[in-house]
């Protein structure tokens, strides 16, 4: 189930986007079968760094390799599923249609839809037109697609971005379950106090990751008592010198974040 | 399988939408009914095959430009193309689509053209209706093309007049083609509306042959063309 090679890999990745410089070097690696929560202040990267682990995002260097694959090669369209920022689902179908629609094109039985739809607790919503469904059950319905077949790797960007904390617990329930099965997952978000849901943790700024580190970990480093606190004095350290934010040891599977001054490859 | 899927994807789509299926189904005939009334019928006569040919490509185009769009800046697009489907089944998709959509509407408008407006068809009427067929499935094909091109579905409703006009004035509904002056013949003959009309109109009068089928190919190119560049204009990766 599991294996030590990463789940994901990356090495020296850069990427423009319109004049802007997101990525000068990036490098990084995710641990199999753990969350890891990429957390960071809108506009940091996290989007961008989530649409190369998709293998949708055009790059200028570096590496993206996902299960030991290059990102984006059509071997991994099956093992590897996304689901973006916004609910891209087709508004104007049901539930149903919508899922069985993805599940047809991935070459599953039907009763692949049913297990994903009750999976994401919409089973009651099936014929309902997406367009009618509230914020909540519409991201629900773009995770069930997320959900299909047997992905070893699913990545969604901010899926429980303007959810209500009930909802929200639910999401995660279902994230932890997916966990439990040895699938690895990557979930952004902003609202640190997700962070305590994760395995792993990726803090970005601008288009850096200033620590990977696990919730405990980023508590102690940080001597903070919340996430949110914990957050903004790294990027406090950061702001003041970028070597010393993560001087302190922590037993997560660290990748150490490189920055571009002192990444000459 | 993904292929069908996704033209019935399409189509179910069009089925939450009945006002759009009346105006893919109604509009052509509809209008060709309001040309036959105003027009006097020896001038209906001559522009009434032409109607049938133009109008389900300007409906189609309209359509499916929009319908493309919207995949385009839904998100939905972008989901379809991390999963195993081929950009060829999404595009021929809806050409199946909207081809079978077309097959209708090709249907009610000939009839209604022939047996209701009196218009005179000497040529096959299945030919005739193929020729709508054909012309709906180029605008397809040309609609999504466009759908590349805009941003918003406002500006993709702004390339029907832009593109289809000129066409029309060049492609000899108004004046044929031979008594133009030379430089705009030597235009309209790069236009594929062009083609449209001579196609529709020489089936109208029964010519077969090569001098029905060199039209006919000359459009068929149009719409795989069309459709060969649209599958460029979706990468799977984007900046």
């Amino acid at each position: 189930m599991m294996n030590s090679s990463p789940a994901v890999s990356i090495a020296g990745l850069r990427v423009k986007r319109g004049k802007v410089q997101v990525f000068d070097g990036l490098d990084l690696d995710l641990t199999p079968g753990r969350i890891t929560g990429l957390m960071g202040p809108s506009g940091c990267g996290k989007s961008t760094l989530i649409r190369c682990v998709v293998g949708i995002q055009k790059v200028q260097g570096g590496t993206v390799t996902v299960l030991g694959l290059p990102a984006g090669t059509p071997a991994l369209r099956r093992r590897v599923t996304y689901s973006s920022q916004q609910a891209s689902v087709y508004t104007d179908l049901s539930v149903g249609e919508n899922v069985t629609y993805f599940t047809r094109l991935y070459g599953l039985p039907s009763t692949e839809a049913d297990r994903v739809i009750t999976a994401v607790g919409l089973a009651d919503q099936r014929s309902q037109r997406a367009d009618d469904l509230s914020g909540g059950q519409l991201t629900r319905t773009s995770l069930a697609i997320a959900l299909l077949g047997q992905p070893e790797l699913v990545v969604l960007d901010e899926p429980t971005v303007g959810l209500d904390p009930v909802l929200r617990a639910e999401l995660w329930g279902i994230f932890r379950g997916l966990a439990d099965q040895g699938i690895t997952l990557i979930v952004s978000s902003h609202v640190m106090d997700e962070a305590n849901r994760c395995d792993d943790l990726l803090l970005m700024r601008a288009g850096r990751i200033v620590a990977h580190t696990t919730p405990a970990s980023l508590l102690i480093e940080s001597g903070k008592s919340d996430p949110d606190e914990a957050f903004l004095e790294l990027i406090r350290r950061d702001i003041a010198g970028p070597r010393h934010s993560l001087d302190t040891p922590n037993e997560a599977p660290v990748s150490t974040p490189r920055h571009a001054e002192e990444d000459q490859r | 399988m993904r292929l069908l899927a996704t033209a019935g994807r399409v189509l179910s789509q069009l089925r939450r939408d009945p006002r759009t299926v009346a105006m893919m189904a109604l509009l052509p005939m509809l209008l060709v009914g309001l040309f036959a009334w105003v027009m006097p019928a020896k001038q209906f006569a001559q522009i009434g095959p032409m109607l049938i040919a133009l109008f389900p490509f300007i409906v189609m185009f309209i359509v499916t430009s929009i319908a493309t769009l919207r995949e385009r800046t839904s998100g939905t697009l972008e989901r379809l193309l991390t999963t195993p489907l081929q950009k060829a089944e999404l595009l021929f998709g809806y050409e199946i689509a909207f081809g079978l959509v077309a097959v209708l509407q090709a249907i009610l408008v000939v009839t209604f053209a022939v047996y209701v407006c009196g218009l005179d068809i000497a040529g096959s009427l299945w030919v005739v209706g193929a020729m709508a067929v054909v012309n709906a499935l180029m605008g397809t094909a040309l609609g999504l093309l466009a759908s590349a091109f805009a941003r918003t579905e406002f500006q993709a409703v702004q390339f029907m007049p832009v593109f289809v006009f000129p066409q029309m004035a060049l492609g000899g509904v108004f004046m044929p083609r031979s008594q133009m002056p030379d430089v705009l013949s030597a235009i309209s003959n790069w236009l594929p509306l062009s083609y449209s009309i001579e196609a529709v109109q020489r089936a109208s009068i029964n010519v077969t042959g090569w001098d029905l089928n060199r039209p006919l190919l000359i459009l068929v190119g149009v719409t795989l063309l069309a459709l060969l560049l649209g599958s460029l204009t979706l990468p799977r990766r984007t900046p």
